[in-house]
């Protein structure tokens, strides 16, 4: 919608309408769709009765791609061509992915993030998430009975521009409308945060199937404020699971193994795993493809032993968030567990311990974030009811940065820093006559470029020749509220100026998803002109309501001329809808648009204003 | 982004007195009251002109609080306001006195880190963080009290070598945690 909705706390931007809006847990084992009826969040199940689905992607050799437990049924059976936690491959290359040897997948090592060889030919992570989202689409849209309006993606706290974009991308891919990438625990928090009217600073210690995030929040009148976050963007339920299997491996003698025994074993493992949350020992019987037995019992102590390591690896960067809020243990009020990994006894006593309470574990761990992000997406999509005025104050999970001489890196943004952030640094030239300036932009937390992720590479030209150190060129980084980065790059001497913008390079081109889009467009048989001239209708629909409500309150911000130039273009947009002229809908609503930027600006203007209103200076103290 | 008022000061922005010496509370409070307004959550429905806009209010907003909330950045930023910039750059002109003891305590910190003695590195940020306490009561006196702004710059650019230093007291102590 156009006009900036200044609506006061609890009141409605549009009351008669309610959008469907949905938050969904993109999981590394799971995913889930959650949204928010009758005032409480609930998760939406299958046809069958489940909540979860298993991030699972099957392409058969038959052209038919199945998702979920159907594709879960097939892990054993056709290993190469179904993908499991696809999650763990987003916005990476093949040296950052953990145990790659053991999967059983055909791995091509594309520039940026690795693709998988399938069946159906080269698959993305990106493509293999896509679908994931589209089932969840399918299920929320047949229960909600209609087309989702928008939805709000939840990601680990710890993942890096690169993984954040690469998941944006996926909803692209799957028909979505982003309303906000939201970092997993802070999805718990605002679940946690409303249902028990929490006040004070909370820690969420989220271990999911394949990442772990923790993060440190002020909960306070209403405004979630994440202090300091930390994680490992590869530590999670699954690598206990392969502790696990390399212990039958080792037990049991066993190499090499073929792809399906690898799977049948990892299957195993995470059973085993499963199985002693609730019990003392865990048998483990299986008969190999090979014709080899495994008759094995791992203990709890066994199991303790072999993972307490990786139990150790998550208090490391715990320390660490706690430190970057300048906080200690005791200073927290209570943990909030989130991920189907802290079930975990040994997790749970390492949690406890560390922070000399006992962690919370009321709400059921697989569901909390999508309940969480569900809320939000109810909230961004303008279905606020009365009370439903919180604020969600989150940060920038690694530093940002750039390349400098001898490959060290200079910290633009810090880690840790509110979101939407920006910076700008100003560079010049080192040599004379230099008309070109190589710009390299790295995010992490080490000193030298290498041991950092490569964002983005890029070369200002055009540079006006003078003698070194005269240029001045001002590479700004804006990060927005999806903590998504873009870069902009400006040489500034008197009357030259050379700009770029730089999308990071992990992402896709805009090219690629446009292939990928048509790719999919052309198995699906649905009327994808008649949707987009429906989207736009609605949109156009909403645009002059927007406007409408905001002459009516604001009339006074605008002299007569402006007044009636808003009119003709709002007459303007309305004949447009009455047509099927999807393009003649795009430009009436462009000028509109435009045509109210300035009364935008006047009423954001004049909402600052207020806010700052009825306080003045002499009543602003010093502290002691 | 005509009619918005960029090039308001921190201060006003927030609706406080140029003054080192500011309630904290006050600030917090009024950062919430504005990120209310502004923050893209609040206006996810708007145009992508509007939401830009917003964006960038928002941004407007956190780095003035970021630059306020802490009392190093807030006096270098305040010290700029008032026409004397503390010259962190250029001006390395430093009491020898200082420097020394500056010199002194970073190797007693690396020996401390070589030999993994976090009770040692503990006490160390326990003297630095007291001292640099008084340091700023002191800053705090010469801005606001004194005016003798020159004095203030000198202060800022001794502080920032002492924040350096408990950053890496930190890092080392993390290094021996870890």
């Amino acid at each position: 919608m156009a006009l900036l909705q200044i609506a006061e706390p609890g009141e409605s931007a549009a009351p008669h309408e309610h959008r469907l809006a949905v938050g969904i847990d993109l999981g590394t084992t799971n995913s889930l769709v959650a949204t928010v009826r009758s005032g409480m969040s609930v998760v939406l199940n299958d046809e069958r009765g489940r909540p979860l689905l298993p991030s699972i992607v099957r392409y058969a050799a038959g052209g038919e791609i199945e998702v979920g437990y159907a594709a879960q049924s097939h892990q054993a059976s056709d290993p190469r061509n179904t993908i499991v936690s696809a999650k763990r491959f987003m916005g990476r290359g093949r040296k950052d992915i953990a145990h790659i040897e053991m999967l059983p997948y055909d791995f091509i090592d594309a520039e940026g993030m690795v693709k998988l060889k399938t069946a159906q030919g080269i698959k993305s992570p990106v493509e293999v998430s896509a679908e994931v989202l589209k089932a969840l689409r399918s299920r929320a849209e047949a229960s909600l009975g209609g087309e989702l309006t928008g939805v709000v993606i939840t990601v680990p706290a710890y993942f890096d521009d690169a993984q954040r974009q690469a998941t944006k991308d996926a909803a692209r891919l799957a028909g979505l409308n982003v309303l906000r990438l939201l970092n997993e625990p802070t999805a718990a928090a605002i679940a946690y945060g409303l249902d028990n009217g929490a006040e004070g600073v909370y820690a969420v210690f989220d271990l999911g199937g394949g990442t772990f995030d923790i993060s440190i929040l002020r909960l306070s009148k209403g405004v979630f404020e994440v202090m300091a976050t930390g994680g490992d963007s590869a530590l999670g339920g699954d690598d206990f699971d392969h502790r696990v299997f390399c212990w039958i491996i080792e037990q049991a003698g066993l190499m090499p193994l073929s792809p399906h025994d690898v799977r049948l074993l990892q299957v195993r493992a995470r059973e085993a795993k499963e199985y002693l949350s609730q019990h003392g020992e865990a048998p483990i019987t299986v008969k190999l493809g090979s014709g080899e037995y495994v008759d094995l019992t791992l203990t709890t102590d066994i199991f303790t032993e072999i993972t307490r390591t990786l139990v150790q690896k998550t208090l490391v960067p715990t320390r660490k968030a706690l430190r970057d809020a300048g906080l200690a243990a005791e200073d927290i009020k209570g943990v909030v567990m989130v991920g189907g990994a802290t079930r975990m006894p040994q997790i749970q006593h390492a949690v406890g311990e560390f922070f000399r309470q006992e962690p919370l574990n009321n709400l059921d761990p697989d569901k909390v974030v999508a309940l969480g992000a569900a809320i939000q997406a109810n909230l961004l999509a303008g279905n606020r009811a009365a009370g439903d005025d919180w604020l969600l104050l989150d940060v920038i999970p690694l530093s940002l940065g750039l390349e400098t001489m001898g490959g060290l890196v200079e910290k633009v943004i810090p880690r840790n820093s509110t979101i939407p952030i920006a910076r700008a640094q100003e560079f010049t030239t080192y040599k004379d006559g230099q008309t070109a300036l190589a710009v390299h932009v790295v995010q992490g937390e080490r000193e030298l470029v290498s041991d950092c992720r490569s964002l983005a590479r890029f070369e200002l030209r055009g540079i006006p020749p003078m003698v070194a150190g005269a240029a001045r060129i001002r590479v700004s980084f804006q990060v927005d509220a999806d903590g998504l980065l873009s870069v902009t790059a400006r040489e500034q001497t008197t009357g030259h100026e050379a700009r770029i913008e730089v999308k990071p390079s992990y992402g896709l081109s805009d090219d690629e998803i446009a292939a990928m889009l048509k790719d999919s467009f052309s198995h699906a048989s649905d009327d994808a002109f008649r949707r987009a001239l429906r989207e736009a209708q609605v949109e156009a629909q909403r645009l002059i309501e927007a406007v409408q409500s905001a002459l009516k309150e604001d009339a006074e911000l605008l002299s007569a001329p402006e007044r009636s130039h808003i009119d003709n273009a709002i007459v303007r947009l309305q004949a447009a809808i009455m047509g099927d002229d999807r393009r003649a809908i795009d430009q009436a609503m462009d000028a509109l648009s435009k045509g109210t930027n300035e009364f935008a600006a006047r009423r954001m203007n004049k909402s600052v204003s207020k806010a700052l209103s009825g306080r003045k200076i002499d009543e602003v103290g010093f502290d002691a | 982004m005509t009619g918005l008022d960029f090039t308001a000061d921190h201060f006003a922005l927030f609706g406080l007195g140029r003054a080192q010496g500011i309630e904290l509370s006050a600030l917090d409070l009024r950062f919430r009251e504005l990120q209310a307004q502004v923050h893209p959550d609040k206006h996810a429905q708007a145009s992508d002109t509007n939401q830009r806009l917003s964006m960038q209010w928002a941004t407007r907003v956190n780095e003035a609080y970021q630059t306020l909330k802490l009392p190093l950045s807030r006096a270098r930023y305040l010290l700029h306001l008032l026409g004397h910039d503390a010259q962190v750059e250029s001006n390395t002109a430093m009491p020898m006195e200082f420097l020394m003891a500056q010199m002194e305590l970073r190797e007693v910190v690396a020996e401390a880190k070589v030999g993994a003695d976090d009770t040692a590195l503990d006490g160390l940020r326990r003297d630095l963080v007291a001292a640099m306490k008084q340091e700023y009561q002191r800053l705090q006196d010469l801005i606001d009290v004194r005016h003798d702004y020159p004095a203030a710059a000198g202060l800022v650019r001794q502080l920032m070598f002492q924040e350096k230093l408990l950053h890496e007291i930190d890092d080392a102590l993390e290094a021996v945690l870890a």
